[in-house]
């Protein structure tokens, strides 16, 4: 049997090692991937606990009289003296158990060597439950060979720097080895015994459930260990208290033995085989098997055992008990020598054994007082974990300790006691001791862990207890230690034994018992009543504020053999209460967070920061130019190309001039660029080259001198669910400028909505948008202000209203900026003209130079026109071309005025019907482009 | 100006002010887009009416389930969930009504409300607009992603506030009792819930972040809302091949329903910590990276 149980499986195993890998495209997936990678290569770094190879070299060696003994032994790094640590295993393991410990060690600078127990594993000879010339006189010749080795650091010739540790069977043989060898220098015994005789005859009653899976895992037949595999070793499993884990056979195996009954007794010895069976069988230990068992423990070498040890022990642990480190601890105290206290959640019954944050303290404390390292921690010299709540990410129970300066024993740094109520009670001990009660069963301990979430197994028959309970709690009381109560036992029969336990109850009656145990007394029978003080299970529970306190005394228990004989008792409380062992000491430690909760949150502000502070070039603001103050708008080299195009540029080389007053007209064909200046202009694009500057101030993303400019680009954008008027008012309100300054009133009139103001943007035509977004744009008459495309969707009437207002508004002194394609509208509005094609500037100027002056005259003819007469005005002198029209004469003049052409042509016999300027811009606009685009 | 009226006159306005400088009289980058305008420009969307309704009909819907299937017996009695106390009381039925929303109903809605921000303004080409007031951008964004957090948390809030009080109404005041066993009095209950509220909102900020960037990268709102949706899915998904083994703890899915460790009987704080601290780290960089794309966005919706 391993008396270990199988580790608990946590969440947050050591993470495989990974590469991080860095994506330079898209920024974003890199971030996170920085952010992840960040974790996991540290976490790898930190699970790895330093490198180094572990060399391991296996060697039978010869044990005290000659009986072979399976080793390991493990080393790392160079080839300097180091001290050694010896590394026992539980009893029904072998060595194969602790190898990862071993390592660990050795990787952290230490000689480690590690070894099947007689009677365990590969080695030969019987268990002897570390009998001094056995398993302990074995400990000395390893020490030996460890003093031999040129790597392991002496103290004297022969005398290796070396510490002992091993849980539960091999933590016993640290204590014991500690006792009879001086060269031992420092342990560390793990959920352990002090007195054998103690931890299986508590109080003389025999803890029959625990014992007899103790002795069947040594005690199993040979025939079947024979069938297995030679060679071969079982593995110590989860099943192991059933068992069924058998040791292997191998050539050096000894044969059985056989107790004086002919009982098939394996691999123990024949004195201890025999010890069992006679106690077991009358179910009551004898005083010969007590003063064997006890022989057998460290507690028969308590004053020789002096030095420092670190003493782990389990709460949930119903064979080797809270009570058995206590006494550990206080005899070693008692010898000077240092000492700490850690008490584990889990143990034999079950439950976390914390191995990890055990194995390493273990190490700390080897550092300390085998490496000497004086600057080494090792840790509060008493230690509890506390369950605290279920960790609903993985249904695990979460541990945090709770630590203080000193260990105080179980009665507590300080005692409270509180009053118990419950008359004179009178229980049956059940003949056969049957059906028991229960308290904890071993394997089903790991619920024990529960038993603070109200999950409890107890059960206590009817009749068969007795029960005294406090009133609820004014305020939470923590126990720490073993509580104990004075009570009156009454019978006829010989002894009564009572199995005490002390339940928390909770308001609406729910009880649980902590950690699951039960503490057996025996009482020798008195008719007339004896007093005894009871000591309840060693706990460190909190008794939550409201909740009661309830003492039972049972006649059974599952885990004891109590008296067959049917019998009654009278129990009755003896004193006041309960005594509550408690110490104010002990401070809750930091919550167990890993460390990348802490470091998480600045890494990520640090690669946030990264990211806003690298990135695309810095927009650095330009100066403003005085000169330009007054110019509502100077574009300068003005080169956009849109991404994914390397040659196709949007806008190239731009640059024209705007003064105040002008109404300009942004003239192009579909796709000229107009609608990118102007978004540039606005702010929303970034211009690949060149500089926009409206009033002097360059233009960027947001420059504050975008205030001054009204913009209507690309149809209406408004909220659709809020109402035109709540709309200009939001956006009004959005700018943050004073609501007087917005001048609503005149922009509403422009947009002429009336009752439709009051509807939802959604229910607008496109015409009413159109108004309502124009109307947008002149809130807080802006000084320059720019309309793309306005009429677009307007009726007649309207168009020309709106040219009106346009032609009014640039009156003022302020300036328009009109992007169209259709020709007769600009001319109608514009005094100034800036024509686009292909993103390049055409021309600029003036609307009428673009367009061409007077000289150029259309004449209207009545009927026919013979071409003689048409060449016969091309050659007056004065007329540089004359050309045929559909219904007319177009003529070029060159020098001669247009009222002399009239009288010319007069003269000519030419039935002139009209003369006019030839002022088509549709024309000019071609000729200029080149042709149709 | 309606084609059936007659042309309005046309106002004459006033001289230009001279000498204006560089920005119109008032205008302060600092006062553009309060939080107050924001949020009054959010608030009458359909969307978050549709969002307050449902939040605010989902406990009665649930009331209505347990009148017709009537009341839970904790049939499940190897896993006791929240389910089985929902009709014990007031503070019960508002944890349950968490219980039920946190995984997914609570993330619809902050989805939605940080996923549409940017997204919807493109969309509605307003965008322009605010930004030519002109809004400066990292303000545009610092007011909308603060807004649309409020609402976050105005919805995660809600959902349990009614809860609360339909539930007090209809199974009275009383303990919050837990599934594991003892019950927490009403007094020391409701910080609980309140921590528990607090620590959703947090879990969320993942889900709110990453609606938040997509919204600045596309002009679809529900390219946006759907992705961040989408990918929290995706989260839940990979936190649930467990073969990732602690890999997954740098899921903020790992961490979803850590607040359940507020409701048992010893308050547990790990969890809900390593939840923030994974959730508060990815908000940040997905900020950042909003941030830092839309500073410098060609804006051509």
């Amino acid at each position: 049997m391993d008396l270990r149980w199988p580790r608990v499986r946590r969440p947050g195993g050591r993470p495989r090692s990974g590469r991080a890998r860095l994506m330079r495209w898209p920024a974003a997936v890199g971030a996170l991937a920085v952010l992840v990678a960040g974790v996991v290569v540290a976490g790898a770094a930190s699970a790895a606990g330093g490198g180094g190879a572990v060399h391991r070299s296996d060697a039978m060696l010869t044990g005290a009289g000659g009986v072979r003994l399976d080793t390991s032994y493990f080393t790392a790094g160079g080839s300097g003296r180091r001290p050694a640590v010896l590394l026992g295993h539980g009893f029904g393991g072998s060595k194969d158990d602790v190898r990862g410990q071993a390592e660990s060690l050795a990787r952290h600078g230490y000689a480690v060597l590690t070894w099947s127990a007689r009677g365990f594993g590969r080695s030969g000879g019987l268990i002897g439950l570390n009998a001094r010339d056995g398993e302990v006189a074995d400990v000395s010749r390893l020490v030996d060979w460890l003093a031999a080795r040129p790597e392991v650091r002496l103290d004297a010739p022969g005398d290796p720097r070396v510490g002992v540790t091993g849980v539960s069977y091999g933590g016993a043989v640290s204590l014991l080895a500690a006792g009879y060898d001086r060269r031992i220098d420092a342990i560390a015994p793990r959920e352990t015994y002090w007195n054998l005789a103690d931890a299986l005859f508590p109080d003389d009653v025999y803890k029959k459930l625990w014992s007899g899976i103790f002795f069947s895992t040594g005690s199993v037949p040979l025939e079947s260990a024979a069938a297995a595999q030679p060679g071969t070793t079982a593995r110590p499993g989860a099943t192991a208290p059933s068992g069924t884990a058998a040791p292997s056979g191998t050539a050096a195996r000894p044969e059985g033995t056989v107790a004086a009954g002919g009982q098939d007794c394996g691999r123990f010895a024949p004195g201890v085989c025999a010890l069992y069976q006679r106690v077991a069988q009358s179910g009551r230990p004898d005083a010969a098997a007590r003063v064997r068992l006890t022989a057998l423990s460290p507690a028969a070498v308590a004053s020789r055992i002096k030095v420092p040890a670190l003493i782990v022990q389990g709460q949930s642990d119903s064979l080797f008990t809270l009570a058995q480190s206590d006494a550990m601890a206080k005899a070693l105290r008692a010898n000077g020598a240092p000492v700490a206290v850690d008490w584990i959640a889990g143990g034999h019954d079950g439950g976390d054994t914390e191995d990890a944050r055990i194995d390493r303290r273990v190490t700390t404390w080897f550092d300390r007082y085998l490496k000497g390292g004086t600057g080494v921690g090792t840790g509060p010299a008493f230690r509890v974990t506390r369950t605290g709540g279920l960790n609903s990410t993985d249904g695990s129970v979460v541990l945090r300790g709770a630590s203080g300066d000193g260990y105080p024993g179980l009665a507590g740094a300080r005692s409270r006691d509180l009053a118990l109520t419950g008359s004179r009670q009178r229980i049956a001990n059940p003949a056969g001791g049957a059906p028991p009660a229960i308290s904890s069963v071993p394997g089903l301990g790991a619920l024990s862990g529960l038993s603070s979430l109200g999950a409890s197994l107890s059960v206590d028959f009817p009749g068969q207890s007795a029960r005294f309970e406090s009133a609820a709690l004014r305020g939470a009381v923590t126990v720490t230690g073993a509580p104990s109560v004075d009570v009156r036992v009454a019978t006829a029969a010989p002894d009564a034994v009572l199995f005490a336990k002390l339940y928390d109850v909770a308001p609406d009656g729910r009880q649980t018992l902590p950690a699951s145990l039960a503490a057996p007394v025996r009482v020798a029978g008195a008719p007339q009543g004896r007093v005894v003080r009871v000591r309840l299970p060693a706990i460190d529970h909190q008794f939550a504020a409201g909740h009661r306190l309830a003492l039972v005394l049972a006649t059974t228990d599952l885990g004891y053999a109590s008296p067959t004989a049917p019998a009654a008792y009278t129990v009755s409380l003896a004193g006041a209460g309960v005594a509550l062992p408690t110490d104010p000491g002990l401070r809750a430690d930091a919550a167990p967070l890993p460390w990348w909760a802490w470091a998480l949150p600045p890494f990520a502000l640090a690669v946030a920061a990264g990211l806003l502070l690298t990135g695309r070039r810095r927009v650095r603001p330009l100066p403003a130019d005085p000169a330009l103050a007054a110019v509502p708008l100077q574009i300068s080299g003005l080169s956009k190309r849109y991404a994914k195009s390397a040659d196709r540029y949007a806008v190239r080389e731009l640059s024209f001039r705007v003064e105040p007053g002008q109404v300009l007209g942004l003239l192009g064909p579909n796709g000229a660029g107009k609608t990118t200046t102007l978004r540039m202009l606005m702010g929303l694009i970034r211009p690949d080259e060149g500089e926009i500057r409206v009033f002097g101030e360059a233009v960027r993303p947001g420059a504050p001198v975008l205030s001054r400019v009204g913009a209507f680009v690309e149809g209406a954008g408004f909220l659709p669910h809020l109402t035109g008027r709540a709309n200009l008012d939001l956006y009004w309100q959005a700018t943050g400028r004073p609501e007087q300054d917005a001048h609503l009133a005149e922009a509403l009139e422009i947009a002429g909505l009336g009752d439709a103001l009051e509807r939802a943007v959604r229910t607008y035509s496109q015409g009413m948008r159109q108004r309502l977004a124009i109307a947008q744009a002149m809130l807080g008459l802006p000084d320059l202000l720019i309309l793309d495309e306005p009429t677009n969707g307007l009726d007649p009437p309207q168009i020309r209203e709106m040219r009106e207002v346009m032609i009014r508004y640039a009156g003022s002194g302020r300036t328009v900026i009109v992007s169209s394609h259709l020709l007769s509208e600009v001319e109608q509005t514009c005094s100034h003209l800036v024509v686009m094609d292909r993103g390049r500037l055409v021309t600029a100027g003036p609307v009428a130079e673009i367009v061409g002056s007077a000289d150029t005259v259309l004449v209207g003819v009545a009927g026919e026109l013979p071409q003689t007469l048409v060449d016969k005005v091309a050659a007056l002198p004065g007329v540089a071309t004359a050309v045929r029209e559909e219904d007319g004469l177009l003529a070029v003049l060159d020098g001669m005025t247009a009222p002399q052409l009239v009288a010319e042509l007069v003269r000519l016999d030419v039935a002139v019907a009209q003369v006019g300027p030839h002022r088509r811009l549709e024309d000019a606009f071609l000729t200029l482009i080149g042709g149709p685009a | 100006m309606t084609a059936s009226s007659a042309p309005a006159p046309v106002p004459a306005p006033p001289a230009a002010p001279a000498g204006a400088g560089g920005t119109a009289p008032g205008y302060r980058p600092g006062r553009t887009l309060r939080l107050r305008v924001e949020a009054r420009r959010q608030l009458r969307r359909r969307r978050t009416m549709i969002v307050a309704g449902l939040l605010t009909a989902l406990p009665f819907v649930l009331m209505a389930a347990f009148a017709i299937g009537g009341t839970p017996d904790g049939g499940g009695r190897n896993g006791p969930t929240l389910i089985d106390t929902a009709t014990a009381s007031g503070p019960n039925f508002a944890a349950t009504c968490l219980f039920v929303s946190a995984g997914f109903v609570l993330v619809v809605p902050v989805a939605l409300f940080c996923g549409d921000t940017v997204a919807s303004e493109a969309g509605w080409a307003s965008l322009r607009y605010l930004l030519a007031a002109p809004v400066p951008r990292a303000r545009l964004l610092g007011v909308k992603l603060t807004v649309a957090l409020g609402f976050s948390a105005a919805a995660i809030v809600l959902l349990p506030a009614v809860a609360l009080a339909a539930g007090t109404v209809a199974y009275g005041w009383g303990d919050l009792e837990l599934p594991t066993g003892g019950a927490l009095p009403a007094a020391s209950a409701l910080p609980r819930l309140v921590v528990v509220v607090a620590y959703i909102f947090v879990g969320q900020l993942v889900t709110a972040a990453l609606a938040f960037w997509l919204s600045t990268v596309t002009d679809a709102p529900l390219g946006a809302v759907g992705g961040a949706v989408g990918l929290t899915i995706v989260g839940n998904v990979l936190d649930a091949v467990t073969a990732l083994g602690s890999w997954r703890d740098v899921l903020p899915a790992h961490w979803q329903f850590s607040w359940a460790d507020a409701v048992q009987p010893t308050m547990e704080w790990t969890g809900m910590l390593q939840g923030t601290s994974v959730s508060v780290s990815y908000a940040v960089v997905l900020g950042a990276l909003a941030f830092r794309g839309f500073r410098t966005k060609d804006i051509v919706s």
